[in-house]
């Protein structure tokens, strides 16, 4: 999952035809004050992370002329907000509210449809908003979203009628960006009615698709690289073929007595190279044994005993193989021909490397 | 759902995954009857004749069901071919498929009646009628009466494995897939192995993210579910916040962790084991 900048999420509704603030997007302080300054009146500076309830966590500040914009984003420049640093700040209008609304489209894994979530109770934090002031409609993901869905949610979540076309207006061109750009979630909160009677985005979050961005928003596809590192605080490197089997490795390394130093999930039909490139991956985590679990399936065992096997050179770390599967007997070979104990049962595996990391 | 007569179409077969596990499903004892690849029509893969058309193979081959190797950009419309020719189940082995494309298939097969296993799924085999459609690496399968559904194929190996050298065998295992979005549900697979009368007991295998096992508890509690289940959640000491390998594995705001599905299950009386070599220890108390 992808989850965009405020500002680029703001970007794509205002291209979709939602109103979003007067506003712009800020690398230093003195831009800031620059932006404050054409705006003209107070402004709210918004640090630019990829992460929820950041109002909460200090990230959002105000300023009522340009000097106090500076100040606010020289403080927020370079600080880190739940552990992202901020490299970017957006300065806006500070908007006159009278009411402050919620409205999402997500995907209900559950129902396998999109829903549709509106509440007349915007600006918070939506799970603490109790379920029954939320209106909530399934929606049909090949007739996709028709407009009186969105107004029956608008009704039911106690809109004033008067508002009902604008507030139709702003879902239906959320929805063309929660399909248009293949969105897990399309959300604005709080969608502002201004005492000038006007609607606007005050905030908003979109997280897309990332299969969908490789295959078809190539611009907001991200550089991950091949497989996802995610690093925890022990001392045992592990390496698995699936996010379901890694993750129980991880449990098992843990309930075995060991500390893991990292999650690496090399996915199915991992080449030689991969295999070869996550090995070298862990080891630099300063790691002092590296279990390889590998049940294969469409992963082949002589594969990943091939990838083993260029790694031996480059790495002084002991490792411990388990691997079963496909092709098992062959990539029992390639290893014992190295010198390379292999296990065919975890438990063995995982007892072993975590006497290892105790020696 | 399938048996050993079931007449197997495989959409991709020309391609590296496709033709190897041909190989492989045709040494299990999988009728595959054509292949299809569209371009490649006329071609053989392991004595499979290919075809350009799913029509086509269904008309010249008779194909019941298909199994589906075709790279993420061009799935989605290999699927829904598939629908069109009415094949069923159709078994999603490609990842990586967009999460709105998947919603579109599944939609339109829900409404064909037709049964999608996947996407990004090891598949289904049903070892008593020696067939599969998919990749799971079958010599650790055994005939027996327990039903397994995973959202994990690896993890799935690691514990049907240690079923068997228990000495319990499977009815039937089947992968839900390890996506966001996906065809068949754990409670999908409880309504089906419910009426399936191979079927003596019951793994679910999960993982943190999601609720589908939370749901899958409540099913169980409310029917007052006829045969033992017992389950395995993976992700127990997963970091909170942290990403593990898939969308489908995200913990969200103290949503669909290890903890709170272990507590759904053991609410309903479903067992639930620590590691995986222990479910066949709990399995054992009803065989």
């Amino acid at each position: 999952m992808i989850r965009l900048l405020e500002y680029q999420a703001k970007r794509l509704f205002k291209e979709a035809g939602v109103q979003t603030p007067e506003g712009d997007v800020a690398r230093t302080s003195a831009d800031a004050a620059r932006i404050a300054a054409e705006l003209g009146g107070p402004v709210a500076v918004k640090a630019q992370v990829p992460v929820g309830t950041r109002g909460k966590a200090g990230g959002i500040l105000f300023a009522d002329d340009p000097e106090e914009a500076r100040k606010a984003a020289r403080k927020l420049l370079g600080s880190r907000i739940r552990g992202e640093t901020v490299r970017k700040v957006l300065v806006e209008e500070k908007l006159d509210i009278a009411e402050e609304w919620y409205v999402s489209i997500t995907l209900d894994r559950a129902e396998r449809r999109p829903v549709l979530l509106v509440s007349r109770e915007g600006g918070v934090d939506i799970e603490e908003v109790p379920d029954e002031k939320i209106a909530r409609r399934h929606l049909d993901p090949i007739l996709g979203l028709r407009p009186f869905e969105a107004r029956k949610a608008i009704l039911k979540a106690g809109i004033p009628k008067e508002y009902l076309r604008d507030v139709e207006e702003v879902i239906t061109s959320m929805y063309e960006v929660f399909e248009g750009y293949d969105a897990h979630l399309v959300e604005i909160n709080p969608l502002v009615l201004t005492k000038g009677g006007e609607m606007v985005a005050a905030d908003a979050v979109v997280n897309l698709d990332e299969d969908a961005a490789n295959i078809r928003h190539p611009e907001f596809a991200e550089e991950t690289g091949d497989f996802p590192l995610v690093e925890l605080d022990g001392d045992i490197g592990i390496i698995a073929n699936g996010a379901g089997l890694t993750m129980a490795t991880v449990d098992l390394v843990k309930d075995l007595g060991g500390e893991p130093a990292n999650f690496l999930d090399v996915g199915g039909g991992a080449y030689p190279t991969l295999i070869r490139r996550a090995i070298l991956t862990v080891a630099e985590l300063g790691v002092k044994v590296i279990l390889l679990n590998i049940f294969g399936g469409i992963t082949r065992c002589d594969e990943v005993a091939e990838g083993i096997v260029q790694a031996l050179d480059d790495v002084d770390v002991p490792l411990v193989v388990r691997l079963v599967g496909t092709n098992e007997e062959e990539g029992h070979r390639v290893l014992r021909e190295h010198g390379i104990d292999v296990y065919t049962e975890l438990k063995d595996a995982v007892e072993r490397a975590v006497e290892l990391a105790g020696d | 759902m399938l048996d050993s007569d079931t007449r197997v179409l495989v959409q991709g077969i020309t391609g590296r995954h496709g033709s190897f596990h041909t190989k492989l499903m045709l040494e299990y004892g999988t009728e595959i009857v054509a292949g299809v690849t569209p371009g490649r029509g006329g071609q053989e893969v392991h004595g499979v004749p290919v075809y350009d058309t799913v029509e086509e193979a269904v008309e010249e081959a008779d194909a019941e069901a298909s199994v589906i190797f075709v790279p993420a950009p061009h799935a989605p419309d290999a699927v829904m071919e598939a629908i069109e020719a009415k094949l069923d189940p159709i078994v999603v082995i490609t990842e990586h498929i967009p999460a709105h494309d998947t919603m579109r298939f599944v939609e339109l097969a829900r409404r064909e009646g037709i049964r999608i296993i996947g996407p990004n799924t090891p598949g289904i085999i049903v070892p008593p009628e020696r067939v599969k459609l998919g990749i799971m690496p079958h010599q650790v399968f055994i005939e027996g009466e327990v039903a397994v559904a995973s959202r994990s194929g690896t993890l799935t190996y690691e514990i049907v494995q240690a079923m068997t050298e228990a000495g319990l065998g499977q009815s039937l295992c089947m992968g839900l897939g390890g996506d966001q979005i996906v065809g068949t549900t754990f409670i999908d697979f409880l309504e089906y192995v419910q009426e399936d009368d191979r079927t003596e007991a019951v793994v679910l295998i999960g993982e943190i993210g999601g609720n589908a096992e939370e749901l899958a508890a409540e099913y169980i509690a409310e029917t007052d579910f006829p045969k033992p289940v017992v389950a395995y959640i993976a992700g127990r000491h997963a970091p909170p916040g942290k990403r593990m390998g898939h969308a489908g594995a995200i913990i969200e705001r103290g949503r669909g962790t290890a903890e709170s599905k272990i507590k759904a299950f053991r609410k309903a009386g479903v067992d639930v084991a620590e590691k995986p070599w222990e479910v066949p220890e709990l399995l054992r108390e009803y065989l």
